[in-house]
């Protein structure tokens, strides 16, 4: 499926740089976690949480972020909110960088991008009844309280929950579904172009699940909104993105349009992880472990390819040098532009002339 | 927080569903208004502050006049209600006088404390990092004296006098309210809706009013309530080694050591001020363990 079949985005006017311009655009992310410890609290070690990622997230689209436990999906999302200074790298966001001189502040990134927790009832003020929770945003922002009201009633019902029911009751009246719409309702309270979703709904039951898929589709559709979904549930991805990538122990291993990631997965990682999902058809029931071991330890990562000592294909080359994303996989198309339909993936043996045995050979 | 030395509650029937559509507050007052040990100390507690505050128009006689006729009386002997003490001055009327000095000994530093304190200890709770280990290791350093020997040598070092004490009482207060404020706000800050709250690009400021306040006040408010207790025992003790309020002013710690050389002649009225402060300390204490439980989210 060509990513170009993405839905119409209706015309916004905050759109700055065109539909071809990314609306974020991250370069070389980093963030390590220093772990104290000892008399002095000096750092003992450091903990490589996200490790010089980049990506770009088209207008329009849902990019679905897969990986396992501790492989920084969250870091990410929380790095992107700038709930937590990122070591280096830039975000930007519809052509301008934040924090740049000329560019936007984290004010202002935070307007045009919200997100919603896994924890429902974390991420409610328990003292606060809902209709307070939702208009604390706006009213923060400085729109007047009776406007902020409304906007908190109108989006209510938008998320289907009836507003002269629920604008009264507190967090705890609500069922866990419930209270994800309210959170969603909040996050779209003001309004932002970009909704992070970091395992929204991997806390809810599968009825409900669904249901607040159906909504979170149905929400992007009316109010244009792009996505970013990160969920360790790959049948989940598979319905709702339009572009996947997956990450291991901080790194991008591999990146594409949705068909092609799950139809021909290209990273062993990914392999392992696809097959990995349980078959609705009994015929074809998984018989060897995909993966073995546990993921090491992010503290001290492998050297090399992250991967390379749970991987059945690792070579020597693999525990010297890091695989680049940029090399492997198709080769971009065009000079400047981004090519959104790029399956890339990075594994020594996607590069050409990388020194791996199954490596394709060196073109030019 | 450490549940230290909380009364057993026995497990009641969960609120009414109209209770808990009214918010938070109203489930608090209907869990209050059955519990029955904290009416009682609420209305101890109302009787001994009104007592104090119109002490002039219930004491039977005037607190200072003595007669060294009249001394030591007992208790029921006319003309006095529960004895004079041991320069003949009316017992019932210096105690009630007494609640004036000891409540605003016992109040004021723990009031004095929960602003300073509670200040500090969110400030340094939601911050974290190097301002929260400069608050924090500079409470700690108060933190490390015995509460008593502190506020003697705070006491001694200011000279003796209300004022004094009271400043004295709250340096005491203030590290311990501070290191409860500071866990509980620590624990709020990490939470989801803190972090959706500095997500929405609000100031630190509102985020503190809005969402952390709410969540924070109520804990550090009833851990205050119970160092009521602990306060009025302290100021008691200050004016009892000499260091708090002279005589002749009825305030009753005072009072308990003036009265400690009679104990042997009339050990009924020597103890009346020492049961007023137990009465009293009782009290508060068992209100806050009562607030508490009645403030508990979870339950």
């Amino acid at each position: 499926m060509s990513t170009t079949a993405l839905a119409e985005v209706p015309a916004d006017p905050r759109d700055r740089g065109g539909p071809a311009q990314p609306l974020l655009l991250v370069e070389n992310l980093r963030k390590y976690f220093v772990l104290r410890g000892g008399v002095l609290n000096r750092a003992v070690a450091t903990v490589q949480a996200v490790d010089d990622i980049s990506f770009a997230l088209r207008k329009g689209e849902t990019l679905g972020i897969v990986g396992e436990s501790g492989c920084g999906k969250s870091t990410t999302a929380r790095l992107l909110m700038r709930l937590i200074e990122p070591d280096q790298g830039r975000i930007i966001l519809d052509g301008e960088a934040v924090g740049a001189a000329d560019g936007i502040g984290v004010g202002e990134l935070r307007r045009a991008m919200q997100m919603v927790f896994q924890d429902s009832y974390a991420s409610l003020n328990p003292r606060l009844p809902i209709e307070a929770s939702i208009a604390f945003g706006p009213r923060a922002r400085g729109v007047p309280a009776q406007v902020a009201r409304d906007r908190a009633r109108d989006l209510l019902s938008k998320v289907g929950l009836e507003p002269d029911r629920y604008i009264r009751r507190y967090p705890h009246e609500l069922s866990g579904g419930q209270r994800q719409r309210v959170n969603i309702a909040r996050a779209l309270a003001l309004e932002p172009r970009l909704v992070i979703l970091d395992e929204a709904v991997s806390a809810l039951d599968k009825s409900v699940e669904a249901q607040v898929l159906n909504l979170l589709a149905d929400l992007k559709a009316e109010l244009g909104l792009t996505y970013l979904f990160i969920s360790h549930d790959l049948n989940v991805v598979h319905w709702i993105s339009d572009r996947v990538l997956v990450m291991y122990l901080g790194k991008i291993v591999e990146i594409g349009p949705v068909e092609r990631i799950y139809g021909e997965p290209k990273h062993p990682y990914t392999r392992a992880l696809l097959s990995a999902m349980p078959s609705m058809d009994p015929d074809r029931r998984t018989e060897v472990p995909s993966i073995v071991g546990d993921p090491p330890n992010p503290i001290n990562p492998p050297s090399g390819c992250r991967f390379h000592p749970r991987c059945p294909h690792a070579e020597p080359i693999c525990d010297r040098t890091a695989p680049s994303l940029a090399a492997g996989g198709d080769t971009a198309k065009g000079d400047h532009a981004i090519d959104w339909d790029r399956h890339a993936v990075a594994c020594h043996m996607h590069v050409p002339g990388s020194g791996h045995s199954a490596a394709p050979v060196g073109g030019a | 927080m450490a549940e230290v030395g909380v009364i057993a509650v026995k497990p009641e029937a969960p609120a009414p569903a109209a209770i808990l559509s009214q918010g938070y507050w109203a489930l608090v007052r209907y869990r209050l208004l059955r519990d029955r040990t904290t009416l009682v100390c609420g209305a101890i507690l109302l009787v001994i502050i009104l007592a104090a505050i119109f002490a002039p128009y219930l004491a039977p006689a005037d607190p200072y006049k003595t007669s060294m006729l009249r001394r030591l009386q007992p208790v029921f002997k006319a003309p006095y209600l529960i004895g004079s003490d041991e320069l003949g001055r009316d017992m019932l009327s210096r105690l009630i006088y007494g609640g004036r000095l000891s409540l605003v000994m016992g109040i004021t530093p723990v009031l004095n404390a929960l602003i300073i304190g509670g200040a500090l200890g969110i400030v340094a709770g939601y911050l974290g990092g190097a301002v929260n280990m400069a608050i924090m290791r500079l409470v700690d350093v108060l933190y490390a004296f015995p509460s008593i020997l502190l506020a003697i040598a705070i006491a001694g070092a200011l000279g003796t006098g209300l004022t004094n004490s009271i400043v004295a009482l709250t340096i005491v207060f203030v590290p311990q309210v501070a290191r409860v404020a500071e866990t509980v706000t620590t624990q709020v800050r990490g939470l989801d809706y803190v972090d959706a709250a500095r997500a929405s690009g609000a100031s630190t400021w509102a985020i503190l009013r809005v969402h952390v306040l709410g969540n924070v006040l109520g804990p550090i408010f009833v851990y205050a309530t119970g160092l009521i207790s602990v306060s009025i025992i302290l100021a008691s003790g200050l004016s009892f080694i000499g260091l708090g309020v002279k005589p002749p002013e009825p305030e009753w710690g005072l009072m308990l050591n003036t009265l400690r050389q009679s104990i042997f002649v009339n050990p009924t009225v020597a103890a009346l001020p020492g049961a007023m402060i137990f009465m009293t300390s009782m009290a508060f204490n068992l209100m806050s363990d009562g607030l508490r439980a009645a403030m508990d989210v979870k339950a």
